[in-house]
């Protein structure tokens, strides 16, 4: 079972059919994803805060660049981070080792899918350079802006003339992404079904495992009619037909309906593997067991299950029927009842737990405080159709979103490095720049989007590229909360430099483990050796004990590991 | 065989081939079923789409239900000779099977070509010309409708002739017969619903 030699650069960087080392070339390719997203994030708010400043390294910003940047920050950071980063890298590298196995059930379908990631990004980053620019019709692709200089009026010069744009390009990787982690997803079921540990039933398994399989299913139902919608889409720009033109008895609103039917459930996606990977951090440091597992399992698939029926609530301004807006508020309402549940079993897990302030408990108990307090609350009022309709496209909206995305996708993420990569690697991340890191990232992520409400509420519309055409929105205070965000989302984009300086340094020079359990963990992936070898386990390990056995009655130590005897 | 202890059936009991290619086949009725759910909705919008639906060749779409059926059989014979690891058996029917794939996909050229032919072609501007703007959508879904079902029909062959070289030459992983077999008949099962939804609704 273990076969462990050393590998060239070659090999494991593109030729490995291990899972740890997929997971790794996920995870580097997101960084170059993260970087050109962070780098579109920063020239655009300098712009909006300083209009007509010579942005440095970028230069002026004219209205189409604008559209430009914004459009490719929202598709990069939503569909390539975030989906990539919560389900691709989460579930290559903790699926395996934590339910006790050496591999994937299909390692080569593992690689494939990884591939088939790579092709996206480069067509993704191929997109910025066509003839024409980068694509420019917002993030959400609603057509005609989605068919950019190609209305549909515009006549037909040639197959070439339309394929070599960023629209066709953009949407070929989104299709090959979508591929890719469908792909995916099929390995995590199969793998989670069928390749468990001996003595690891179903309810013994880490919540996180569960959630980024529940993910990986709901993606998969939600996700099929968009790609055929993005294939409808790209033969409306190619071929000419005209699924998506009213001039022809298409419907541009059939667009919206099948990328939120997809874009809804794709939120809470990206919102339950964060969720498992707190559940694992937040029941570690507390010395507690888990509060409420089957509870949470169960929310989690109701969730799942009403997150299918609330995409409309995208669309209250869209001319939908207002009858059918009633529901969809009711329903948009109800699903934050199952996340409340979960948020309150995590709040009872600390409740009189013996709390260890490590980096990851810190990561974890910031996603909370900032997801529960501003994300998922104003998302109740953004969520009733008469307040939506106020704040809609405003940067209220803006705001709600980056604080339920930002707390969940990026605190979840650092929560997980911190915590696992030590395993992975056999090196501990220093913690001194780990501190920094936390801090600034928790200050400046507040000074960043809390502005936004106030500006929203004040009437701010996003997707506007000047705002100096609209004279309320220039009144005190609202230029000075504009420079406090843009301030703050510079800072916080350098503090993350901090980490990038931190993994890679820690990666080679980093203090190594003193033993194979620093955190003193009970589930599998701490009970081999770090980093694991290749096969993960020397000898396939037995499962006696459920995953948040801490601080049990009549034991020496506080943790007992769940293969102990 | 002692049958008086019962057995309860898990998760791991369920080969993990099979396992896969079922959620594949879900992950892929996602995809058809959005797309034929919104032909519905917009056949149901625009009466005039039957007009268009009796330019179709209703026997050319016949035979070709009746080809992929015979297919199906063909697969499911496939099997059977993998359970007996009769690796004789196992390469004529597949072979017999992507022979039916073949006549299929040679009888959506001859539709294609007739149809390019008398003007029902994407951007469809014949139509546009007479002012059936509608009627141009009918057509769009049409083809992406059975073009995309005939990706599936060549990726299914190439299944099929890949793993049945596969097993013929090294003798083993005879379960990947019945693996693609899976995928072939969910091929003929989306057919089935296109045929009648295209073709034979006027």
């Amino acid at each position: 079972m273990n076969t462990h030699k050393k590998q060239g650069f070659w090999h494991r960087f593109f030729f490995s059919l291990d899972h740890k080392d997929i997971g790794f070339q996920y995870m580097l390719t997101i960084f170059v994803m993260v970087a050109i997203g962070g780098f579109f994030a920063y020239v655009f708010r300098m712009h909006l805060a300083f209009p007509d400043m010579k942005v440095p390294l970028f230069g002026l910003v004219t209205n189409k660049d604008y559209n430009m940047l914004i459009t490719n920050h929202g598709l990069i950071m939503m569909m390539w981070l975030a989906l990539g980063m919560l389900l691709a890298v989460a579930g290559n590298f903790l699926i395996p080792i934590m339910i006790g196995t050496d591999d994937m059930a299909f390692p080569k379908l593992n690689k494939i899918s990884y591939w088939f990631f790579l092709i996206s990004v480069i067509l993704m980053i191929a997109s910025f350079f066509m003839p024409k620019g980068g694509l420019g019709g917002g993030w959400t692709l609603y057509p005609p802006l989605s068919t950019g200089d190609f209305g549909y009026n515009t006549p037909y010069k040639g197959f070439a003339d339309r394929f070599f744009t960023a629209n066709t390009f953009v949407l070929l990787a989104i299709v090959f992404e979508f591929t890719s982690l469908l792909m995916g997803g099929i390995n995590f079921f199969v793998t989670t079904l069928n390749k468990r540990a001996k003595g690891m039933s179903l309810f013994k398994m880490p919540v996180v495992v569960w959630m980024i399989n529940i993910a990986s299913v709901l993606f998969m139902f939600s996700v099929g009619p968009l790609v055929a919608g993005t294939f409808m889409l790209l033969l409306d720009i190619n071929v000419g037909t005209g699924f998506y033109d009213a001039y022809r008895g298409g419907d541009p609103l059939l667009w919206e309906h099948l990328f939120w039917f997809f874009g809804h459930p794709e939120v809470y996606v990206i919102l339950l593997p964060p969720l498992g990977i707190l559940a694992e951090i937040i029941s570690n440091n507390s010395r507690k067991p888990l509060f409420g597992y089957k509870f949470i399992i169960k929310m989690t698939l109701l969730a799942g299950i009403l997150s299918m029926m609330v995409w409309a609530h995208h669309q209250f301004v869209a001319g939908i029927n207002p009858k059918a807006a009633t529901v969809f508020s009711i329903l948009t309402i109800i699903i934050s009842l199952p996340f409340a549940g979960i948020i309150l079993a995590y709040i009872a897990t600390l409740w009189y737990g013996k709390i260890r302030f490590t980096l990851p408990m810190k990561w974890a108990l910031g996603a909370i405080t900032l997801f529960t307090l501003l994300g998922g609350f104003t998302g109740l009022h953004l969520g009733a159709s008469v307040f939506d309709i106020y704040a809609h496209d405003t940067s209220f909206v803006v705001a709600h979103f980056h604080y339920t995305l930002f707390p969940t996708v990026i605190f979840g993420t650092y929560a997980a490095m911190y915590f696992w990569f030590n395993k992975f690697t056999g090196r501990h991340l220093n913690k001194t720049l780990g501190n920094i890191h936390f801090w600034l990232t928790f200050i400046f992520f507040n000074g960043f989007a809390f502005p936004l409400f106030l500006l929203g509420l004040a009437g701010q519309h996003r997707r506007i590229a000047d705002y100096r055409q609209f004279e309320f929105l220039m009144q005190d205070p609202l230029p000075l909360y504009r420079h406090i965000a843009t301030i703050s989302a510079v800072i916080l984009i350098l503090t993350q430099f901090i980490f990038i300086f931190n993994f890679f340094w820690s990666l080679k020079k980093g203090k190594r483990v003193e033993s194979n359990n620093p955190w003193d963990s009970n589930t599998l992936e701490w009970q081999t050796s770090s980093p694991p070898p290749h096969g993960n386990f020397e000898t396939y390990p037995v499962v006696h004990h459920g995953p948040y056995e801490y601080n049990m009655p009549g034991k020496d130590k506080d943790f007992t590991p769940q293969n102990e005897a | 065989m002692n049958t008086t202890v019962s057995k309860k059936i898990t998760w791991r009991d369920i080969p993990q081939a099979r396992l896969a290619v079922w959620t594949l086949i879900a992950g892929e009725f996602a995809i058809f079923g959005g797309l034929i759910v919104m032909y519905i909705l917009n056949r149901i919008k625009y009466e005039s789409w039957g007009e268009m639906a009796q330019h179709t060749n209703v026997i050319a779409g016949t035979v070709n239900t009746f080809v992929l059926l015979t297919s199906s059989y063909f697969v499911v014979k496939a099997h059977e000779a993998a359970v007996y690891r009769n690796k004789a058996k196992i390469k004529m029917w597949i072979w017999l099977t992507i022979l039916c794939a073949l006549i299929f996909l040679g009888i959506k050229t001859y539709e294609y070509s007739h149809e390019i032919m008398h003007g029902f072609t994407l951007p469809g501007k014949h139509l546009l010309a007479e002012g059936k703007n509608v009627d141009t959508m009918y057509w769009g879904f049409y083809y992406t409708m059975t073009g995309l079902h005939g990706l599936h029909v060549v990726a299914g062959a190439l299944a099929l002739f890949f793993v049945m070289r596969g097993v013929t030459k090294t003798g083993e992983n005879y379960h990947r017969i019945e693996a693609a077999g899976l995928y072939w008949h969910m091929v003929d099962i989306i057919w089935i619903f296109l045929f009648p939804l295209i073709y034979l609704i006027h």
